[in-house]
């Protein structure tokens, strides 16, 4: 059928005639960023109303990749959620495992063996690294710096997949962590290759912050971008490095102590003025101080099991009880709730997501800001879509 | 200075754009269709169903006991237990699937087939080259499509292929061991005379 | 080896344009190629006209052939520079950039070179998308409006020694003219489309080129005070002979170093080339003002816009670099037109280079950019070049005028951000 008869011969009109009741709008445009938008991190969009190219309002629609992961996990073996863990941030698929591993194992009474609290901390700092490395990259390409940043952070990732990929079989749905340890021990060679690793990663970053730190124009369109309060972030639950940009400082690496933080040496860096340069510096401070635990945790990686002998793959039925299982996961605090009645499934499961909880704040920030500058404030969020929308 | 900033990153890139010329690290990419980078031995892509033996149907050491099918995540395996029995390599008589299929496009690579299976029949292929012009039944892969010897299994993942015989090896000496203990046990009852004590199971 | 047997080309080429001799009429033959194969074409092609149309005849036909080869070589030149511009897009970011297509049905792949080939074809095939509420008469126009006048631009443009296809006398004057008229190109893209990022897109991109094309002229005044002429060959001419050891270009003066970075800046910004890409951000804007074109429409305006780059890049060449002179008298011996697209490829190369490693800015960042900082630098320069006529040449001269370069642009630079006082940030850790 041809677009004339479809619109039955007449001129189509985009654009709604105006009426008395959208007299508010006057000289207002409305433009909808996304779902197919090329700097939206995915299928999100934006609803926004401009005046001129300042933004006036905006609303966040997101829900184009809702997987329904909670439900599913509901009618599902414990250790059948795993491998939809790894979907949620698929940037980070270690971290999520290790976040819900700790709330079953919180569930089930099961205690990690050393060497594998070991193997955690490494592959989640690995983690860390490569997020935040892409997420400088990201931010520059949403600034329109062609990618050149951006390939130099993923010359680094791959280096960190390829380790992932020696370790757990896959490069980014990794799979890795059970109930009570993790499901296989370092292949030969593993540790010295991620030792070098670490040995040349503070080269990249030197490389980094030569090619953009001091870089006029990075400086003129992040510093006072997308300013958040302190008190507005903590109000919001805003966590993780968009938090410490604004000057709380909250890690969870430090509050809960979890796993075995609290063997490592590490500072906390924290922002002054909340925009987007201080999340961007942030988040590269953050990566040397990864380097640091890296570097500790690589060298005194005890012998020993890697899973804790109580614990149970087939046939695993966790006592009545609930649980809350949180770390700091790159983008923030990632936490999984679980409800168990006893059965092989959980009676309730939750996901706490950072980049969505940090997403919410996400219309705050960007009033009275310029549109160029509303694509740089969401890539400082540093949101992914499959966590967003689960 | 304003531009200070900017001559140091295009100080950079250039240092990037002429090292690329001599400098392996600064040209990381692979031409992928002509060369390849190693594969990890631990790499996964999809499950595929292992046989002892030449015949791929006499040797698979699938039992049928729908393990994998329940625990599947996006549940992309269908089995079909058989009505007869054949032997299994510790000749014992067992089922075996009548139909075993696996929608790999549906399948997530999770390995959780391979871990919950107890009889190490199921286990992680290398292959990831798989597309196809048939978007209905062109990865919908059948028993026989899944089917390949212990051999293969050896080529792809050498270590945990060891691992994976020395237990059935394990296992096949604890039953040989038990039936030779339950032949003798027979034995002394019909006609109780001194035997050497059985030798320990392995 | 061939290396070895260059330089012993080199060697006798150069000995032979310090001792004249047979090189000497080689090379001015050589120089001149293009120009007598002109006059032979046209001679030829008129005289196949009765006698009284020849003066008419010679006329169109010299036209057509220098429009002609115009297009030919600078489409040419377009197509190569898509594939290099996207090679050394990906040696700076450590990738091959494309190195795929060749010749069809074979293995022969030269180096990606086929690379415009496949696009063109790919364009051409294209289903062309109007969209059902565009002005349909003005889509369809503005990506032809977009290409004619950077064509025309190329007319006062001096690729060689006696190769100017038209040389007028106001000739750099024509050149701002012709080139003032993209903008309404642009305009009718953004407008016609009915689309809110074409509509954001061209507005960005009106305001950002009339803005940059006042820095942009006034970068180029002070060659006209010192070279006294409006017409580009006069222009070149003046930038004849040695100064010192260095060539006589505009470029080697503190006055001349300046306008040819304000220019090249504003050169930047007029040809919408990052980072001053704002009118088709692509990160914000998806394409800017041609999003609803496709196919062969699309490719017009990639055309335009890279031709574009390359004129103004051209007019930078004839204005600051000494147009098709080369560098030193011993390597005169080489072809005028060569020495231009040298110069060419170098600035080209400059521009990728500027891609690859920065961000883009922000439309009032840009704004304040063009009116608070390259205005009145370019203003300053145009007192610079009056204290460099005046004085007589000397050390002093020298110190002068690059006092009077450097501290404006200092003073300037702090002023730009004004009271946000961007600066590179010290970090505190807790505990």
């Amino acid at each position: 059928m041809s677009i004339a008869a479809a619109t039955n011969g007449k001129r189509h009109r985009l654009v709604p005639p105006p009426s008395p009741a959208d007299g508010a709008l006057g000289e207002l445009l409305e433009i909808s960023m996304g779902p197919q938008h090329p700097s939206t991190h995915g299928v999100f969009r934006m609803n926004l109303v401009l005046d001129g190219e300042r933004v006036v309002k905006l609303k966040p629609v997101f829900g184009y990749l809702h997987r329904n992961h909670e439900k599913i996990a509901e009618s599902m073996s414990y250790l059948g959620s795993m491998p939809y863990t790894d979907r949620l941030d698929y940037f980070c698929s270690l971290t999520n495992n290790w976040a819900y591993a700790l709330a079953v194992e919180k569930l089930a009474g099961l205690q990690v063996p050393e060497r594998a609290e070991y193997i955690r901390v490494i592959t989640a700092e690995l983690t860390r690294l490569q997020n935040h490395a892409c997420l400088g990259g990201f931010l520059l390409q949403d600034m329109g710096a062609s990618g050149t940043p951006l390939m130099y952070a993923f010359r680094e990732r791959e280096k960190i997949l390829d380790l992932f990929e020696a370790l757990t079989g896959a490069r980014m749905m990794c799979n890795y962590m059970r109930f009570g340890g993790c499901r296989c021990d370092l292949p030969p060679g593993w540790r010295e290759q991620a030792q070098r690793l670490v040995a040349e990663f503070p080269a990249f970053l030197d490389e980094f912050e030569a090619l953009l730190n001091e870089n006029e124009i990075l400086m003129a369109r992040t510093q006072g971008v997308g300013v958040l309060p302190a008190s507005l972030a903590v109000n919001a639950s805003i966590s993780g490095p968009m938090l410490r940009a604004s000057g709380v400082n909250y890690d969870i690496r430090k509050v809960d102590r979890y796993g075995i933080y609290d063997r490592f040496d590490f500072q906390v860096p924290l922002g002054e003025h909340g925009d987007v340069y201080d999340r961007y510096m942030v988040r590269i401070l953050e990566m040397r101080e990864s380097l640091k635990i890296l570097r500790a945790a690589l060298a005194d990686l005890p012998e020993g099991p890697i899973m804790d002998p109580k614990a149970r793959l087939r046939g695993f039925r966790p006592k009545p009880g609930e649980a809350y299982g949180r770390i700091e996961a790159p983008k923030g605090e990632l936490g999984f709730y679980l409800i168990s009645e006893g059965g092989p499934h959980p009676y309730r499961y939750r996901v706490r997501p950072p980049s969505f909880i940090n997403l919410t704040i996400l219309e705050d920030m960007c009033l009275g800001q310029l549109v160029a500058d509303v694509v740089i404030i969401l890539g400082s969020v540093d949101i992914v879509l499959g966590e967003v929308d689960r | 200075m304003l531009g200070k900033g900017i001559i140091k990153g295009l100080a950079e890139t250039a240092r990037n754009f002429f090292g690329s010329f001599v400098s392996e690290r600064r040209l990381t990419t692979v031409p992928y269709p002509d060369a390849r980078q190693p594969l990890a031995e631990n790499t996964r892509q999809f499950p595929f169903l292992v046989y002892d033996g030449d015949d791929w149907e006499q040797g698979l050491r699938c039992v049928a006991c729908q393990i994998c099918e329940k625990e599947c995540p996006p549940q992309c395996i269908y089995i079909v237990k058989s009505k007869d029995k054949k032997p299994d390599y510790k000749g014992q008589m067992q089922f075996y699937p009548a139909v075993f299929d696996i929608d790999l496009a549906v399948c997530m690579s999770c390995q959780i087939c391979v871990e919950v299976c107890p009889f190490e029949s199921i286990k992680m292929d290398t292959e990831f080259e798989l597309s196809t012009a048939d978007r209905f039944g062109g990865l919908l892969f059948h028993k026989k499509q899944l089917a390949k010897p212990n051999a293969h299994y050896h080529r792809i993942h050498p270590t945990d292929a060891a691992a994976s015989d020395a237990v059935l090896a394990a296992e096949k000496a604890k039953q040989e061991a038990k039936a030779r203990a339950a032949a003798e046990a027979k034995a002394k009852a019909a006609a109780p005379a001194p035997v050497a004590p059985p030798p320990s199971a392995s | 080896m061939f290396p070895r047997r260059l330089s012993v080309f080199i060697l006798r080429q150069t000995l032979a344009a310090y001792f004249g001799g047979l090189g000497f009429y080689m090379t001015d033959a050589l120089d001149q190629i293009f120009v007598t194969t002109k006059q032979f074409l046209v001679a030829f092609l008129a005289g196949l006209f009765p006698p009284a149309w020849q003066p008419l005849a010679t006329l169109l036909i010299s036209a057509v052939v220098m429009v002609a080869a115009i297009i030919g070589v600078f489409a040419t030149l377009f197509a190569i520079t898509t594939v290099l511009e996207r090679k050394g897009l990906g040696r700076m970011q450590n990738r091959h950039g494309p190195n795929r297509v060749g010749i069809p049905f074979t293995q022969i792949r030269l180096a990606g070179f086929g690379q415009p080939a496949a696009d063109g074809i790919k364009a051409l095939i294209k289903e062309d998308v109007v969209p059902v509420a565009a002005d349909k008469v003005v889509h369809f126009l503005a990506p032809v409006v977009m290409v004619v006048p950077v064509i025309l631009a190329y007319a006062v443009l001096p690729v060689g020694r006696n190769m100017v296809a038209l040389d007028l006398d106001a000739g750099v004057l024509f050149f701002f003219a012709v080139g003032g008229a993209v903008e309404l190109a642009v305009f009718m893209a953004g407008w016609s489309s009915r689309n809110k990022y074409a509509l954001l897109g061209a507005m960005r991109a009106i305001a950002q080129m009339i803005s940059y094309e006042i820095p942009l002229i006034l970068a180029a005044v002070p060659v006209i005070m010192i070279a006294r002429s409006l017409s580009t060959t006069g222009i070149i001419a003046a930038q004849a002979g040695q100064a010192g050891f260095l060539p006589a270009w505009f470029v080697f003066t503190p006055w001349g170093f300046a306008g040819f970075v304000l220019f090249m800046i504003a050169a930047t910004a007029e040809s919408n080339r990052s980072p001053f890409d704002l009118p088709e951000g692509e990160s914000e804007l998806v394409a800017g003002y041609f999003t609803e074109y496709s196919g062969f429409k699309f490719a017009l305006f990639f055309l335009a816009e890279y031709l574009g780059l390359f004129v103004i890049s051209g007019l930078a060449i004839t204005l600051f670099l000494g147009g098709w002179h080369a560098p030193f008298p011993w390597l005169a011996w080489l072809p005028s037109w060569f020495w231009f697209f040298v110069k060419l490829l170098g600035l080209i190369f400059v521009f990728i280079w500027l891609r690859g490693t920065l961000p883009r800015l922000r439309l009032d960042q840009l704004m304040n950019f063009a009116w608070k900082f390259l205005l009145p630098l370019t203003l300053i320069n145009l007192l610079t070049v009056a204290v460099w006529h005046y004085l007589s040449a000397s050390g002093w001269r020298w110190a002068v005028c690059v006092l009077m370069v450097i501290v404006p642009y200092v003073a300037l630079g702090r002023g730009l951000w004004g009271h946000r006082r961007v600066r590179k940030r010290v970090y505190r850790y807790a505990e």
